[in-house]
């Protein structure tokens, strides 16, 4: 038990490292020499263009050898300082990914969890009755094959412009103050309905089509057919193949991950929602290098802690990790 | 009180694949007695186990075509699955080729035993839990496997356990489908005596033994019952058939097992030339005309019919008399 | 034998094609390809070309309508197609080719040193998430192409098909005939070719079709984040001009929907071919 989670460690670990040292690397060594390109945009303007330069100069450490570079990069990183936003100047770019961050939670993790939850009971259904499958699963596939942003796009063309129910942009209405009173929340319920949706039909289709092939798999399985041949009823069958069917979806789960933070990115676009899917874009289209570097270690970080937490699961749920029977799940 | 536990009249067992029939079970007359042990022998692919899967659980895509199988005169091939089910484990059991994944990896022994058990309204208390310890000592297991993952338990250990959960409620007939054949030597002794000691104490009633293994069978089986490709060739008691063999398939079958005092550099141990034809959409005639070297115009046109020899001796062949005055086949 | 004969002698093909959702997601694919291949030639217009009056609806004139810049849609849809091929194509081949080798190597070897390096790359790329990567890699290359785009999906997306393809070798390796072959002295690379590849075909072929549908769609999200090829048109990059310029307020869902419904289409079509492949190679999950 613990050797599982020790390798895992490593792995993140080792991951971690890895994607610092990238992103300290693909700004200098990427062709076309990025730096002096941005500080080149930078010479024409007046007064930020000593501020930036200063600032770049001390966060690359462009004077100094390669190595020592490389080891402030580390230093700045464990003391938060990730730079400064030249987009939303002064701002520093942990400020602003901490604010964008508590979007992110409230959008995502209830996304995930239900489409989750919703697409493995429907696929389970889906992979035991032959009618409900056959009228189900176009619609599971077309769901998966389509881009995030686009099925966001159909949502807002809806119910947001057809049939003007929904707000469609931003997270709360601009009059609003945040806050922690109820008007405020309502408020921002009423604009997380159609970017929620969005995600949790999408991530919908992906759940149920695996569940689905899973759960076939499993009722076909020599421990179904003993069942059977023992008399058990089709429910308990069922029960004890959803129970190891769900297995791989938690693993899913993990590597799921990436593509589902892709997703949430594209359709925060759409909905002008500001998590960080939206400052990334921001930041992009101002060539804000600092804000994308911090996004792409931030991103990373997530989603290695929300690895581990599946792999923490996974052990609980799977007797043959927790006895060192399989090395690799 | 019928004498025959198990009257099987013409059984057709069909595969059906988006190609045509393969003709598994072709057409079979036999019965089993209270008490008895009957062996089925045959290479692979001659439909034994086929046929002891067929009689407990009809799946797709093995369809059940035309016959009876009348277990304590009763046919269960027309019984809906519902009615099956209060027979199977009680009145007709198996122990299933995979005991290695028997189980289903996430529960442990003691849930699975009385998750099947309240299957048929048994109440999985601790005196019914006295009863499978007992059982469990019959086969030298600990008591601790109750407790255990199937994944926590060797081969043997998960053979003995499928041999001890199979028989929990005492069935009538047992069905033992190559029990015996993924065992070393050892293993496969005492499985097999073991299966003649549950008779001995009354805990199943009879059992069919389904092996390629014939020295096996002469040492267990009261009867034995050589198939070949769907068809029945011989039915005897294990002395006749061993001993003085009719069908010349029967006859090709115990030439080529080894001889305890023949030494094997002086004498060719002997085969059987070809190979069994595919049973997909396969026509009249006699299946084994081709390996047959007494095989006349008749065996082509037409399926040689079981008949009764003797008392107690059936064969399907058309010439058994030429071959049987033939010592060395 | 060769692979020819055996896939002659296979009844794979056979099954395949009375499988309904196999020829359904074929006849669509290949519609579309044709589509694409042919595209300029039936395009009405250049897809950068005023072609009429703006905020047009869809018509006899303009299929898909017209774009805000008096754009016609459905000629911007044909070529933009064209550039949704070359990434599922290369982006695709590529990303299956690498895990391929990768999983072979680490599979047949398995338990050796290049496993175990093999192996943790893999895993070590599995969790940085491909789309932050290739976020970062694509903010700082100054001009994309199709092309540049497709490699850099490719070369992220490989992991998880060598790790599927290493369990695969694994279980492969250690049948019968594989050891056959190794105890009569065939060399490693003959063994991989003839035995293992061989009977990974069905497999691999499926998590290809698999890698092509991922490539298109990862292709589009970056298209849409605006790290798309800063030259040309493709799918994704016609959408979010679209969204960019207020497509959907405005009503003008042609824009910003048709698109998508033709990538939609494309993208479960092959969905459509990889399950009805899975059951053709699959026998439990035939339909009799």
């Amino acid at each position: 038990m613990g050797k599982y989670l020790r390798k895992k460690l490593i792995i993140y670990l080792i991951t971690f490292f890895f994607a610092v040292t990238l992103d300290w690397a693909i700004p200098r060594f990427m062709p076309g020499d990025p730096i002096s390109m941005l500080l080149a945009r930078f010479n024409g303007l007046e007064n930020s263009s000593d501020i930036v330069r200063s600032t770049f100069t001390k966060s690359f450490g462009l004077d100094q050898p390669l190595i020592t570079q490389y080891f402030g990069f580390w230093k700045s990183l464990f003391t938060g300082d990730l730079g400064i936003s030249i987009y939303l100047y002064p701002k520093k770019v942990s400020e602003i990914i901490s604010q964008a961050l508590i979007y992110d939670i409230l959008l995502l993790l209830p996304a995930i969890l239900l489409s989750w939850i919703v697409g493995n009971k429907l696929g389970a259904r889906s992979g035991v009755n032959k009618k409900v499958d056959n009228i189900m699963m176009p619609f599971f596939y077309v769901l998966t094959s389509s881009p995030y942003f686009w099925f966001a796009v159909l949502l807002v063309f809806f119910f947001g412009v057809k049939l003007q129910i929904f707000p469609v942009n931003g997270a709360y209405s601009n009059i609003m103050i945040p806050g922690f009173n109820i008007q405020f929340i309502l408020d921002f319920l009423y604009h997380w309905v159609l970017p929620f949706l969005s995600l949790f039909m999408v991530m919908l289709g992906g759940w149920a089509i695996g569940m689905r092939n899973m759960i076939i798999y499993e009722m076909g399985s020599n421990y179904s057919k003993y069942m059977e041949s023992l008399g058990s009823s089709e429910k308990l069958i069922r029960k004890y193949a959803f129970r190891n069917a769900i297995l791989p979806q938690v693993t899913g789960l993990a590597l799921q991950l990436g593509t589902i933070v892709a997703g949430a990115f594209t359709t925060e676009i759409v909905f002008s929602y500001p998590g960080i899917g939206y400052i990334l874009l921001k930041a992009l289209l101002n060539q804000d290098y600092f804000l994308i570097q911090g996004c792409f270690l931030f991103i990373v970080i997530c989603v290695l802690v929300a690895n581990f937490l599946v792999d923490i699961v996974y052990m609980l749920i799977d007797p043959r990790v927790r006895f060192s029977f399989s090395g690799e799940v | 009180m019928t004498e025959k536990i198990l009257d099987v009249k013409d059984l057709k067992l069909y595969y059906k694949t988006l190609k045509g029939y393969v003709k598994a079970i072709d057409g079979i007359n036999f019965d089993i007695k209270r008490g008895e042990i009957l062996g089925i022998a045959g290479e692979s692919g001659c439909g034994k186990s086929t046929l002891g899967n067929g009689l407990i659980l009809l799946k797709k895509p093995l369809n059940y075509i035309s016959g009876q199988a009348n277990l304590n005169g009763k046919n269960i091939m027309n019984l809906k699955n519902k009615e099956m089910n209060t027979l199977r484990f009680k009145d007709i059991s198996i122990i299933p080729q995979f005991a290695m994944d028997a189980f289903s990896p996430t529960k442990k022994i003691k849930t699975f035993i009385s998750d099947i058990v309240s299957q048929h309204n048994i109440n999985p208390d601790e005196k019914f839990f006295d009863k499978v310890r007992e059982r469990l000592d019959m086969v030298n297991l600990n008591h601790s496997v109750l407790n255990n993952y199937s994944i926590e338990l060797s081969g043997g250990m998960k053979q003995r356990l499928v041999m001890v959960i199979s028989t929990l409620l005492d069935p009538e007939l047992l069905i033992c489908d190559e029990v015996t054949s993924a065992l070393d030597v050892s293993s496969q002794r005492f499985v097999a005596n073991m299966i003649g000691d549950f008779r001995d104490k009354k805990i199943i009633g009879s059992a069919i033994f389904i092996t390629h293994d014939l020295s096996i069978l002469y040492q267990i089986a009261d009867r034995i019952m050589v198939m070949y490709a769907g068809h029945i060739a011989e039915i005897a008691d294990s002395d006749t058939i061993v001993k003085n063999p009719k069908h010349p398939y029967t006859k090709a079958l115990i030439s080529s097992l080894p001889k305890n005092d023949v030494q094997y550099k002086d004498e060719q141990l002997s085969g059987i030339d070809g190979t069994p034809p595919n049973l997909l959409n396969i026509g009249e005639g006699c299946r084994f005309r081709f390996r047959c070297k007494y095989a006349t115009d008749i065996c082509a046109k037409q399926t040689p019919v079981q008949e009764e020899i003797s008392s107690g001796h059936t064969l399907a062949c058309w010439n058994y008399k030429k071959a049987g005055s033939d010592k060395n086949v | 034998m060769s692979f020819i004969d055996k896939l002659k002698k296979n009844d794979n093909l056979y099954f395949a094609l009375r499988n309904k959702k196999v020829i359904i997601g074929a006849v669509i694919f290949l519609a579309l390809l044709i589509t694409a291949l042919i595209g300029p030639i039936i395009a009405p217009y250049d897809y950068e070309e005023f072609a009429g009056a703006p905020y047009a609806n869809p018509s006899f004139q303009h299929l898909m309508g017209t774009s805000i810049f008096g754009r016609d849609v459905f000629s911007q849809v044909l070529y933009g197609l064209r550039s949704t091929f070359v990434v599922g194509f290369v982006g695709g081949t590529l990303g299956t080719v690498i895990g391929l080798i990768i999983g072979f190597f680490a599979g047949y070897r398995s338990g050796s040193m290049l496993d175990e390096i093999l192996m943790m790359m893999t895993n070590i790329l599995l969790v940085i998430p491909t789309i932050a990567l290739l976020i970062i890699l694509s903010a700082y290359l100054p001009y994309r192409g199709v092309i540049t785009q497709s490699m850099i999906i490719g070369f992220t997306s490989w992991p998880w098909v060598a790790r599927a393809v290493r369990s695969q070798t694994l279980s492969l390796r250690n049948k019968e005939f594989v050891n056959l072959s190794r105890i009569s002295g065939a060399s490693t690379f003959k063994i991989i070719k003839d035995d293992i590849a061989y009977n990974m075909f069905s497999y691999v072929f499926m998590v290809y079709i698999l890698q092509f549908a991922g490539a298109i769609l990862t292709s589009v999200s970056l298209d849409f984040i605006g790290l798309g090829p800063t030259k040309g048109i493709s799918l994704g990059l016609i959408m979010q001009d679209a969204v960019n310029w207020n497509a959907i307020q405005l009503g003008m869902w042609w824009w910003a929907i048709l698109p998508g419904v033709v990538l939609t289409v494309l993208v479960t079509s092959l969905y459509f071919i990889n399950t009805g492949l899975d059951e053709v190679f699959n026998p439990t999950l035939r339909e009799m």
